[in-house]
């Protein structure tokens, strides 16, 4: 009995060594199940640019499971089936997704993808950071819908300018049609000097609409007989 | 000097100092006039000034050299353009007629000039009211944030940018694509674009609302658009300066290069410039200085507006060229940061590593021990030199280049809203003085009735201008634009200004414009004025004509092509111009031109034929009203 509880331990204890270099065989560079990130924190920080490191790495984990329990809507996956390999200064590393129900079957790529796609803007939001300095190449970002508003703008600043050009137009006219008949009727009115400025040799009785006679100005010149 | 064609007649065709003593003393209220100097001033500023000193100089300036280019302008603008400015103020303020009466009264034979410079007017005026319709299109999208030319817009399954735009960039999109839709050909039209058509209403709307009373409107509206542009540069200027990179800019614009002072082709675009610039031979000058008092001061209008014209030049070009050094300056730390990012994902370095500073040397040290990698990494040369002389003019600088530097500023939308309304303001303020050369004319000429007020006949013109102007709404209306700007505002000008002078110099005589002058300001005009008029000013303006002509004639004509399919895309493709292309050119420049010597021999045949002497007219009658001559010959 001793015995069989001591081979248990120490199968259980080998177990437990071994599920981590096994699991370190599963992740390697170019796996083909496995996708490699890149972070660029100072670009996207710039002075407030924190330190990556092993919390750092603990939290992406922790993201990435996230992820897989969204996208799979279970419970099930937690850090422990996250692995991270070949991690460099630059920061990159590669990772891969095991199954919680078998350490030894890796999540297939596309499955991978659409877990990161769905949750891209949570992941992002995480680490401070943006589609473009956390990247995970291979996996391209979804863009933005385009944003269609009923009526593009420029057709509304374009109508309010139509307007006031055409009430412009029109209280002009209607303005030089008040101030011909204006003076139409005064005209009218007096007559009588109208002849008299006449012989005096300036010319303006001519001018019933009001407006200047742009015309050829050689009729100001007479004959004094 | 004596040398003076005959000229029988010409104290009958105008009125005599005794007469304009008595019109100025009496008011005579028929013909309009300025409200005060101010306004007179400002319009004549306004129409010298334009999208030529914003778009046209700076990249003159750079390419011939920077700040010795100043030296070809300054003397230019000292022989070629004041003497020419006095010379049509001072004829318009004495013979008191736009530009067809004032040739007309100088000589019965010379009416084709004014009717080469209606023409001009007309033309040159449909193609500019198109420009400012695009200004008003770019202006009216920047009620937006982000501006629509700030990105590239998504495919329709949302899976990439657009092609066209990814491979160009978006502001060449925008401006391609979404405002002009332009085809690949002038041949190809493509049909009218609605937004366009819609803007151009919009354009030619608002020109005659302020050009609806003639000077009485445009006086008003002066106080706007000519003073605008000023303070829009003055904050740009601030603004361009505060930004990274504008001192190179401005740099690079004045760093004088003396050798191309050898350069001819200096010299002639020097003076092309100064003669454009000032609006000349368009007729609106000489109708915008009849409408002033006898006794005003031609020679000292001609010389500061002339002084002020040069300096817009010079302060546009320095603010325009602080935003280019800015966006130079972005393009080529975009291009470094590229390279840079490209060096550390290859090499797995930690950011920081390779910066702006050590860059060159990193480089160097990494091609030493990986140089297949960096060979595989392709990276693009950053030279700040090119970004800059990546000089551009004309729609290319204010569509293209100036609205990418805008997206890079912050708070874009206002940058562009005030760009936008100042090249509008710049536009319009022309375009009255085009209106007023077409209007004018046409009335002199008495085409339509005498009765028919101002309002429909400036309505008339703008309608027909509009109809006509639909052709710059097709798809291929850029091409078409261009092709008015080369051929209908250069030669016939040339040919005008020249006839102007010998007209004012050797047929109504120089001794007697002297007189007039001394009549008007007080004083003979002195020596300077002599020599220009008789004998530098007509020179130059004959050599920039033949130089340009041949050059025209000599060389193949081409013009440029947005071409998405094309090899090179995104440069534009060099294309020629189909033969019935060639119609059209002579229609704009040939027709303008010839109508000069025509009308006068038309006038000729038909004296010949009538063979009535109709210089003079008998006074038969005790009426009080008989005239005393006529010039329907």
């Amino acid at each position: 009995m001793r015995c069989l509880r001591m081979l248990v331990r120490i199968l259980v204890l080998l177990y437990l060594a071994g599920a981590p270099a096994l699991a370190q065989t599963l992740c390697q560079p170019n796996a083909s199940n496995g996708y490699r990130v890149r972070i660029s924190i100072k670009t996207a920080l710039g002075n407030q640019a924190y330190e990556w490191n092993e919390n750092e790495m603990f939290l992406f984990r922790a993201t990435m499971a996230f992820a897989m329990r969204r996208y799979y809507k279970t419970e099930t996956y937690n850090v422990d089936n996250i692995i991270v390999c070949n991690q460099t200064r630059r920061v990159s590393f590669w990772f891969v997704v095991i199954s919680p129900e078998n350490p030894t079957m890796l999540i297939p790529k596309a499955d991978v993808e659409k877990a990161v796609s769905m949750s891209r803007h949570r992941i992002n939001n995480a680490f401070l950071l943006t589609d473009r300095t956390l990247e995970f190449l291979g996996i391209y970002p979804t863009l933005a819908e385009p944003v269609n508003p009923d009526t593009p703008p420029w057709l509304i600043v374009f109508g309010v300018v139509i307007g006031a050009v055409f009430a412009g137009i029109i209280a002009l006219l209607v303005s030089s049609l008040l101030q011909k008949r204006r003076k139409e009727k005064g005209m009218m009115e007096d007559g009588q000097d109208e002849e008299d400025r006449q012989m005096k040799g300036v010319e303006n009785g001519i001018n019933l609409d009001g407006i200047y006679n742009r015309g050829f100005t050689d009729d100001d010149r007479f004959t004094k007989l | 000097m004596k040398n003076k064609l005959p000229n029988p007649g010409l104290d009958d065709r105008i009125p005599s100092h005794q007469e304009l003593e008595r019109m100025e003393k009496e008011e005579a209220g028929d013909r309009p006039k300025w409200d005060n100097k101010t306004q007179y001033m400002l319009t004549c500023v306004g129409f010298c000034v334009g999208l030529g000193n914003v778009w046209r100089f700076p990249y003159l300036c750079q390419s011939h050299g920077g700040g010795a280019f100043m030296i070809p302008f300054l003397i230019l603008l000292v022989l070629e353009g004041i003497p020419l400015l006095h010379l049509e103020f001072a004829i318009g303020q004495r013979l008191r007629s736009g530009s067809v009466g004032v040739w007309t009264a100088i000589n019965p034979y010379l009416t084709g000039v004014g009717i080469a410079s209606l023409l001009v007017s007309f033309l040159v005026g449909m193609y500019y009211n198109t420009i400012i319709a695009w200004v008003m299109w770019y202006f009216f999208n920047s009620f937006q944030n982000p501006l629509p030319w700030s990105q590239c817009p998504v495919n329709a399954n949302l899976t990439d940018l657009v092609s066209e735009c990814a491979r160009s960039s978006p502001v060449d999109y925008f401006w391609y694509r979404d405002t002009l839709n332009t085809s690949t050909s002038i041949g190809d039209s493509g049909g009218l674009q609605w937004w366009m058509v819609l803007c151009l209403l919009c354009a030619w709307l608002l020109l005659y609302v302020c050009c609806l009373r003639g000077i009485e409107t445009t006086g008003k509206a002066v106080y706007v658009t000519s003073t605008l542009p000023y303070v829009v540069l003055t904050i740009f200027l601030i603004r361009g300066l505060t930004l990274k990179g504008s001192l190179d800019g401005i740099k690079f614009l004045f760093t004088p290069d003396l050798n191309e002072l050898m350069n001819p082709s200096t010299w002639l675009d020097a003076g092309a410039q100064v003669f454009y610039s000032f609006s000349l031979a368009f007729g609106g000058l000489i109708s915008f200085s009849s409408y002033n008092s006898v006794h005003n001061n031609c020679e000292q209008d001609a010389v500061i507006i002339s002084i002020i014209n040069g300096f817009t030049s010079v302060y546009a070009a320095t603010v325009i060229y602080s935003i280019i050094g800015f966006r130079a300056t972005e393009r080529f730390d975009d291009c470094l940061e590229g390279n840079i990012l490209a060096l550390l994902n290859a090499f797995s370095l930690a950011e920081g590593n390779i910066t702006e500073g050590n860059y060159a040397e990193s480089l160097q040290n990494l091609n030493g021990t990986f140089p297949e990698t960096i060979q595989s990494l392709d990276l693009k040369t950053c030279d700040l030199q090119t970004f800059l002389s990546q000089g551009v003019e004309g729609t290319g600088l204010a569509f293209i280049v100036f609205t990418e530097a805008i997206t890079k500023m912050p708070v874009s939308p206002l940058w562009s809203i005030l760009f936008f309304i100042m090249l509008f303001c710049l536009g319009l303020s022309t375009m009255f003085g085009s209106i007023e050369g077409t209007v004018v004319p046409l009335q002199d000429l008495n085409i339509f009735p005498k009765r028919w007020p101002k309002e429909a006949i400036t309505g008339i013109v703008c309608l027909v201008s509009f109809i006509i102007a639909l052709i710059f709404a097709q798809s291929s209306g850029n091409y078409w634009l261009a092709l008015f700007d080369s051929f209908a505002g250069s030669i016939p000008l040339l040919v005008i200004a020249f006839c102007e002078m010998i007209a004012v110099v050797y047929i109504y005589g120089i001794d007697r414009f002297n007189k007039d002058i001394e009549f008007m300001i007080g004083h003979k005009p002195n020596l300077f004025w002599q020599v220009t008029w008789r004998f530098v000013s007509p020179l130059i303006v004959l050599v920039i004509f033949v130089f340009y002509f041949v050059t025209k004639v000599s060389s193949n004509v081409t013009y440029i092509a947005w071409n998405p399919s094309s090899e090179d895309f995104p440069t534009l493709e060099v294309l020629e111009y189909p033969a019935w292309i060639y119609v059209i050119i002579f229609i704009l420049a040939g027709v303008p031109s010839l109508v000069v010597p025509g009308t006068a021999m038309f006038k000729l045949i038909r004296r010949c034929c009538s063979n009535k002497n109709v210089y003079g007219a008998e006074v038969d009658t005790v009426s009080a009203k008989v005239q005393m001559f006529t010039t329907k010959t």
